[in-house]
């Protein structure tokens, strides 16, 4: 059969089913199980719609718990087992073998960095996109095209971003943009300014960012003693955490601007971007930041418009100035936006496959979990320590999964 | 704000301008695929594709003349142009590859032996010889010459209407399309029933199932890739359309149940409770009020459910992608060409610009209702 037929006849009998099985299962209860009509009428009728939620809840939770739930468990035990020895339970086996591959270390490293520096950029480029596009008649479309990533698959974004990264040997034209940018410096004025000072300037940047954010999270735990509020010991924990995350990137930007100002450049060399360690991984971060700035570039945006006009008008007032104004009056109102675009653009980091699957495949170091994973699942086909992986994978985003419920649960109830 | 900010006119100018140095760049990469998908492989190899824009000055590989040999006035003629397209003006010229820019346009040559060669400025060339030039081999011209922006449409062509091309992406586009739409439209039936249950039937255990949900909605698909292979292995699916429609099925839920319940919530009490007065049931509450008036909520997660199956590569490669080949979607294809014709831009472009095209068109119809959805669908 052709599969476009197929697919037809499966969206008619997907949908006929499902409404179907709604309109008839709703029917049998009303008319047959509990019909509303008789001696026990009232007590049917109450029957029946208690009964009702659950008739229109089951295909949703049938398939939540069979595709999402269940392999939650399934994989949990995949990972005790050992799939050559029958199933065999063998205990935490596959993790410690797992932690004995330097590739698995060199994964979880890069993922590390990604998680920091992808969600960093692509917030603060998204805040500085919003910030300018709400000032100027046509941000609108700029909008929508600073947006437009977000529309192109990871792997049209992989191609589009090699093709950026390309590499001619020496003597031929570039075609790649980086590379023809690259070898218009020589090594001059020039260079100095764009290829030392400015790069240094952006990494102390970030540095400063990542050590104003270590204040933040630790504010409330050093300023306890004056007795305000109290906190529970996991928050305690997540902040130490963090703070140590944002230490080791203080410490990596420091390398980082020690190396630069150090460094003797190749110039006039074209180079093969994608095999340099450490920097390759980078070059792809910018894909993903690529994409994700967009989104959250809409989300502050929203958020930057239902800041209430007063408080920008009495900042006016008293003679702030538009630096002042952003970042005392706007940016401290819109914190609890800034943390759900942080932690819906981690959950986008922990799943990151395509863009290193597609580009390097994870070589020349630039190894990530996800890709690790498919990896060892269907390659190596090492089904304990790929669902181990896994297993690492859904508990780095526990946390931000806890943190999600939680408020939840303090919305609804 | 905008009072404040009319008045201090650099500060403007600095945002304009900030934001079009912000949107160039954004675009700058997107562009210069687009382009390249436009040109043909030489010119791909040999120079960045934003010269391509421009009329621009280059040498162009060696051109043998050829052609019919005429006798005119007791000489040996042959003349023709050396190049099909026109409007390239010549600057050089030369015959060997020491010195490729010896001549000047319109310069009489004398090749040896009596031979001689004039090109003119438009590559009109005229050789001529006492003697005919029988099966000897014609000279070489090299020429430095400006050529205006030229475009192709070979290339598309090629990768979707060649039937000789067996990489070509006129299949595994249909096959994208196969998987796309029933895993669009199945989820949001299944899901709009669960979050009218959620928003406005009562029942012990609701605000435990809506933090299922949320939960649900961050758990990586990664975890159920093997579990789930298994139980299609285990039930007969196996892999095929019927498995990816499931897993997008299965994966899609959590947004959509969350997006619908959030949508559904906060519509109009009164309406509601008037028809619950009026003594209809629920389904008809749905089916005729709810449903019409969620609208927007529904297509917001259709475009999000389809630009997110139409781009995606995991769950095909695992669920739907056997060893035959014969479903392969247009990710996997690109994936593939990225391994095997690494260099050939020309095919490359083209092919990742026919996977982008229509989520692009998609996004740009359909803009207000995905910014809708994503405002909605972020966890607050």
């Amino acid at each position: 059969m052709h599969p476009a037929l197929q697919g037809l006849i499966t969206i008619i009998i997907g949908v006929g089913g499902c409404v179907g099985y709604f309109y008839f299962s709703n029917q049998f209860l009303d008319k047959v199980l509990f019909p509303a009509r008789g001696e026990h009428a009232g007590r049917n009728i109450n029957r029946a719609n208690q009964i009702r939620p659950w008739l229109f809840l089951f295909p949703a939770l049938f398939a939540l718990g069979l595709y999402l739930a269940y392999p939650v468990f399934a994989t949990l035990w995949l990972s005790l087992t050992d799939r050559d020895a029958g199933g065999a339970f063998v205990g935490f086996a596959n993790y410690i073998q797992m932690a004995r591959e330097p590739k698995f270390w060199e994964a979880m490293h890069n993922n590390m960095l990604w998680l920091v520096i992808v969600p960093a950029f692509s917030t603060a480029f998204g805040l500085l996109a919003a910030q300018l596009t709400d000032r100027i008649s046509w941000g609108g479309i700029a909008k929508s095209l600073i947006f437009m990533p977000m529309a192109i698959s990871f792997v049209g974004a992989a191609v589009i971003w090699k093709l950026v990264y390309d590499t001619r040997p020496v003597g031929q034209d570039q075609i790649g943009v980086l590379n023809a940018v690259w070898l218009s410096f020589d090594g001059g004025a020039m260079s100095l300014l764009f290829l030392k000072i400015v790069p240094v300037l952006l990494v102390a940047l970030f540095a400063g960012l990542m050590a104003f954010l270590i204040y933040q999270i630790l504010r409330p735990v050093l300023g306890r003693e004056k007795g305000h509020g109290k906190s529970h010991w996991w928050a305690h924990g997540l902040r130490a955490i963090a703070a140590i995350v944002a230490a080791w990137m203080i410490w990596l930007s420091l390398g980082v601007i020690v190396s630069l100002a150090s460094a003797t450049l190749p110039y006039g060399e074209p180079q093969t971007w994608l095999t340099i360690p450490f920097w390759n991984s980078i070059f792809l971060m910018v894909v993903l930041v690529w994409i994700q700035t967009g989104f959250a570039m809409v989300i502050l945006s929203a958020a930057l418009r239902g800041i209430p006009e007063e408080t920008i008008e009495a900042a006016v007032i008293d003679g702030a100035n538009p630096f002042q104004i952003f970042f005392k009056i706007k940016v401290p109102q819109i914190m609890s936006t800034i943390v759900v675009v942080w932690t819906t653009i981690t959950i986008v980091v922990l799943k990151v496959f395509d863009i290193v699957f597609a580009m390097t495949n994870g070589q020349w170091e630039t190894q990530v979990l996800a890709n690790y994973m498919y990896d060892k699942l269907f390659r190596a086909n090492d089904w304990g320590v790929g669902s181990a992986s896994a297993m690492i994978i859904m508990l780095l985003v526990t946390p931000i999964l806890v943190w999600n419920v939680y408020n939840a649960r303090k919305e609804t109830l | 704000m905008h009072a404040t900010s009319s008045r201090k006119s650099p500060l403007v100018w600095a945002v304009h301008i900030s934001v079009v140095a912000l949107v160039a760049l954004w675009l700058f990469p997107t562009v210069g695929l687009f382009v390249s998908s436009f040109r043909t492989a030489d010119q791909i190899a040999n120079t960045g594709w934003w010269n391509s824009l421009f009329t621009q000055e280059r040498q162009a590989p060696a051109i043998r003349i050829e052609g019919a040999e005429q006798q005119v006035d007791g000489e040996f003629v042959i003349s023709g142009n050396l190049f099909e397209a026109g409007n390239v003006t010549i600057s050089r010229w030369g015959t060997s590859s020491r010195e490729p820019e010896a001549y000047e346009p319109g310069q009489l040559v004398d090749l040896g032996d009596g031979e001689r060669l004039s090109v003119a400025e438009d590559g009109a060339f005229r050789l001529s010889a006492p003697v005919s030039f029988g099966d000897s081999r014609l000279p070489r011209v090299f020429t430095t010459a400006t050529r205006p922006p030229e475009f192709t449409l070979e290339n598309y062509r090629f990768v979707l209407f060649d039937p000789n091309n067996r990489e070509g992406m006129a299949k595994a586009f249909f096959n994208t399309l196969t998987v796309t739409i029933p895993a669009t439209i199945i989820p949001i039936v299944i899901a709009a029933f669960a979050a009218y249950a959620l928003a406005w039937m009562r029942f012990p255990g609701r605000s435990l199932l809506i933090a299922a949900v949320v939960g649900l909605l961050v758990v990586p698909l990664q975890l159920a890739l093997i579990p789930l292979l298994k139980l299609h292995n285990d039930i007969g699916i196996g892999k095929g359309y019927l498995g990816v429609w499931l897993a997008h099925t299965g994966f899609g839920l959590p947004l959509a149940i969350y997006l619908l319940r959030n949508y559904m919530v906060g519509l109009p009490r009164d309406i509601i409770e008037n028809a619950r007065v009026d003594g209809a049931t629920d389904f008809q509450i749905f089916v005729k009020i709810i449903l019409p008036l969620s609208f927007p909520a529904l297509a917001s997660f259709a475009i999000f459910q389809f630009l997110w199956t139409w781009n995606d590569l995991l769950v095909a490669l695992v669920f739907l992608i056997d060893s035959t080949g014969e479903t392969t979607v247009m990710t996997k294809q690109i994936v593939e060409l990225l391994g095997t014709r690494g260099g050939n831009w020309e095919i490359l472009a083209t092919s990742a610009f026919v996977s982008i095209a229509v989520p692009l068109v998609v996004f740009f119809a359909m803009q207000k209702y995905l910014v809708r959805g994503l405002l909605a669908g972020s966890v607050k």
